[in-house]
């Protein structure tokens, strides 16, 4: 995409300078030091992307660049250079000059960052204000609709009046980037800025904020968890582990020529820069240690020939026809109208395999596995699951339907209730179906917890000890326990960082291999689809507007829909080394 | 919006017969025979008993007896007093009174409650937290009676600020005392509420986006975490008024203030009915209302909720 615009260093000046900065928290457990010694330059006119995982130091680096850092957090050494002046030492009243005029600043999350009881003109003349870009209200007024337009809000001028709680996430971002943009400062700071947004609506962000930063000539520093994504923005990406840079460089060059071998297996791990499916590596698992190095890129002819074998003649694990749901939306006072969420959506999936229905929010994707696992009910249509339609069941029929059919949700924090302990959450569906005695449930959880790879003496800990990892292996578990045919996994892998996905990812196609599980796959996510999928239905509005196998559709997207999805994987065009 | 506040207001229905029965009930379960009492020491011949039984429905059974009352409830007639007032006469009289004086206690209330809250959450842990902490909790922890004694001792008999007792005079300076004293009972729970709320809303992320602007902390702080602190403290000032309006029995009776409280504490001792019972009413009538208002005055200040 862009990695071939040059940065604009007509100033041989760094427009900040960074040495040797270190940062730390004032926690429970004593003084935590963050950020370690971090040093590197940014000059006029460029982008630069710090990558990494949670916890890495990033966003912390990030903020304290401007002071930004919670009240527990202190900058204990090193140095900011901006303009002649240490930013480190600057006194509260010129930090505040710094801020939104010099050194702009756009937030993570969008939904939590924008003050919800004031309307969101408010909001940006308030920074137009701060920064004497405006002499009066009237004034500013302008230049906020201007900020908002520039920043690709459409009719800016009525939505000047309206709430954050009125605006979609997208929309929200968008005055957030306004926002930070609006003094036209010289550098811009981006956390995370599309992390919380869709795919798509990721991509038309991030290409606004380039060509915006362009035409002002703003530094850009944008922090990342997504390496794909860096490498496609940035000229030069820092890579940073456990508080310091692990490695820096042009971005191209990181990518394709990784020295540091955290960030190799950042890239192997990252899908949108994988192009091949996973296979179990049951063997690669057992000899790495925990949580380390597991290729994903490793070839997957074994995997066809799985494929190919699988139970093409009997009748496949499920099947859809015709699937509608409408709902009814409420349109105010007592009128409603129909709004169909499926749209006569047809699709199988033979035993043994693993679908992946994709789609940006709202398409429907997530009704439909809501109506297979039997939680919302078909308008019209069928299901079979082996064959046996599952749209016409009597409880006792429901209740066997549901333990041969397992789902796994997206956000493995709200998933498990935290007052309970692992082990009695993955008991719990055993004991729904009273499967066994109480010493056989037992045997089972430990069976299941060894499944995906679990310690045993986990069972007595509760959910809020674990790390987002660990909890969506229990959530795996959970479905496990009561050997399922089928998995039904609802964007499970979609709130987890890249190492910690592909850890999961690989664990799934382990236990596929192993149990013969069959998979339906909802994610918004293609370069996830590309590594766990046999077959793809691509879903927009309701209805399935592209299916086939992933060679095909990866290769041939067929409609615009599916190529604009294909398109949104960050640094999916990007060739890499070795 | 005109729906919710019909809806709620059909919600009130059944809150108002239900408070009025049981009340209604208890009143009738009352030991003492109200005809005979009327008459005092000397005792009425069968004949005018029995008159006066009919006139005032006390020979039909009890659930009558309910009814006709409510049939005048709503027509209007709240009854007499023992001493031949008309009950809406004395409603009228207190009611203003009471309304004074919780307007009065809750504007102290939640001007100090707001201003020591905020500087309290923004000192956490610091010296004037501790002290607005400790301060609290005396006042929390001391009864309110004791509360009103010392500021009666004090405040009115030994220093001769204000006078002891508010009697007739009910003007604004007269009722200052009680109305201090009210607020401090209250102002505990309102300041940690403030308090905690600004603890609560200074880390938020808006908080931290306000910042990046480049605004200076004289800014952010009113208004993007005092406003928005302000929301549950104001519906919670809100409450309290609702709960003070029904009368401070306690602080009114000491302070000899004739409001509500006061007027339905000597109804309740003389065992008067009627006055009893169309108190009660009219009290959990403007309890309703006022939470009414506090859930409408909530989606004032916050544009989030709209009620539909």
């Amino acid at each position: 995409m862009t990695q071939e615009t040059t940065p604009v260093t007509d100033s041989t000046e760094p427009l900040v300078s960074i040495k040797d900065l270190e940062i730390g928290f004032q926690t429970g457990n004593g003084f935590v030091q963050a950020v370690k010694g971090v040093s590197f330059d940014i000059f006029p006119g460029e982008t630069v992307a710090i990558v990494g995982e949670s916890g890495s130091g990033k966003s912390t680096t990030a903020t304290g660049i401007i002071d930004l850092l919670p009240s527990n957090g202190r900058i204990t050494g090193g140095s900011v250079m901006f303009g002649g002046k240490d930013l480190t030492k600057a006194s509260k009243k010129e930090i505040v000059e710094v801020r939104g005029r010099e050194i702009g600043y756009v937030p993570q999350d969008p939904m939590s960052n924008l003050n919800p009881v004031w309307n969101v003109g408010f909001q940006v003349r308030e920074a137009v204000l701060a920064n004497n870009m405006a002499k009066n209200k009237k004034d500013a007024d302008k230049r906020a609709i201007e900020v908002l337009q520039e920043a690709g809000l459409a009719d800016a001028e009525r939505r000047m009046k309206q709430f954050p709680h009125q605006f979609s996430g997208g929309m929200r971002q968008r005055v957030l980037i306004g926002i930070g943009l609006a003094a036209d400062p010289k550098l811009l700071i981006a956390d995370e800025p599309t992390s919380a947004l869709d795919v798509t609506v990721q991509r038309v962000i991030l290409d606004h904020l380039e060509s915006l930063t362009r035409e002002k000539n703003t530094a850009l520093l944008l922090i990342t968890h997504d390496l794909g994504l860096a490498a496609e923005r940035a000229s030069k990406v820092i890579v940073m582990y456990q508080g310091k840079i692990a490695e820096a460089g042009p971005s191209l060059e990181i990518l394709q020529n990784p020295q540091h071998p955290y960030t190799k297996r950042l890239i192997a791990a990252a899908p949108s820069l994988a192009s091949q499916r996973l296979k179990s590596t049951k063997v690669s698992v057992a000899e790495a240690p925990q949580g380390e190095e597991i290729d994903l890129v490793a070839a997957s002819a074994h995997r066809h020939a799985v494929v190919d074998k699988a139970d093409h003649a009997g009748a496949p694990a499920i099947e859809v026809k015709d699937l509608t749901k409408v709902f009814s939306i409420r349109k105010g006072g007592f009128r409603s109208e129909p709004f169909t969420a499926v749209d006569k959506v047809s699709f199988q999936v033979p035993r043994g395999t693993t679908m992946a229905l994709v789609g940006e929010s709202g398409s429907g994707k997530s009704t439909v596995a809501k109506m297979v696992l039997g939680l919302e009910t078909a308008t019209e249509g069928e299901i079979l699951i082996a064959g046996k339609d599952a749209t016409a069941l009597d409880r006792a029929e429901m209740l066997e339907h549901r333990r041969r059919m397992q789902p796994v949700f997206q956000d493995p924090y709200g998933s498990l209730d935290p007052m309970r302990s692992i082990g009695a959450i993955i008991r719990e569906p055993l004991d729904v179906h009273k499967v066994g005695d109480k010493k056989s449930r037992q045997q089972r959880v430990n069976e299941v917890l060894d499944e995906v790879a679990l310690p045993r003496m986990i069972a007595s800990r509760y959910p809020n000890e674990l790390s987002g990892g660990q909890r969506q292996r229990v959530a795996i578990a959970r479905a496990l326990a009561l050997k399922p045919d089928v998995v039904i996994l609802d964007e499970a892998v979609s709130a987890l960082d890249v190492l910690v996905q592909a850890q999961v990812l690989q664990l799934l196609a382990d236990l596929q291999e192993e149990l013969g599980l069959t998979y339906l796959f909802i994610t918004h996510d293609l370069a996830v689809v590309r590594v766990v999928a046999d077959d793809v239905a691509v879903m927009e509005r309701g209805k399935i507007v592209e299916k086939g196998s992933v060679e095909e559709i990866f290769a041939n997207a067929k409609t615009e829909y599916t190529q604009k999805l294909l398109d949104a994987i960050p640094g999916a065009n990007i060739p890499l080394g070795a | 919006m005109l729906m919710y506040v019909v809806r709620r207001l059909l919600q009130a229905v059944p809150v108002v017969i239900g408070t009025t029965f049981l009340i209604y009930f208890m009143v009738f379960s009352m030991p003492g025979d109200p005809i005979l009492a009327m008459f005092g020491d000397k005792t009425p011949s069968p004949a005018v008993y029995d008159a006066l039984a009919a006139q005032y429905h006390l020979d039909q059974p009890f659930i009558v007896q309910y009814g006709l009352y409510m049939k005048d409830l709503f027509t209007g007639n709240l009854g007499t007093t023992f001493s031949g007032e008309d009950v809406g006469t004395v409603l009228a009289r207190t009611f203003p009174v009471t309304l004074k004086l919780a307007a009065m206690a809750i504007a102290f209330e939640f001007i100090t409650a707001v201003v020591l809250g905020l500087f309290a959450g923004l000192r956490k842990g610091k010296l004037f937290d501790n002290i607005t902490l400790v301060i609290g909790l005396i006042l929390m922890s001391v009864p309110i009676f004791v509360l009103c004694f010392i500021a009666q001792y004090f405040v009115a008999i030994k220093w001769g600020w204000a006078s002891p007792t508010v009697g007739a005079d009910t003007s604004f300076a007269n009722m200052l005392l009680p109305a201090i004293v009210l607020a401090l009972s209250l102002f505990t729970t309102s300041m940690r509420l403030m308090r905690g709320t600004v603890i609560d809303t200074r880390s938020r992320d808006w908080v931290r986006t306000a910042y990046a602007k480049g605004l200076p902390a004289r800014r952010v702080i009113p208004v993007h975490v005092l406003r928005n602190s302000l929301i549950p403290v104001v519906t919670n000032s809100a409450a309290n008024f609702g709960v003070l309006m029904v009368g401070a029995t306690v602080t009114e009776g000491i302070f000899n203030v004739p409001g509500v409280g006061n007027t339905l504490y000597q109804a309740i001792i003389r065992g008067e009915g009627p006055t009893v019972v169309s108190f009660v009413t009219v009290m959990v009538l403007a309890y309703v209302a006022i939470n009414i208002l506090v859930d409408l005055l909530y989606a004032v200040l916050d544009p989030r909720i709209r009620y539909a």
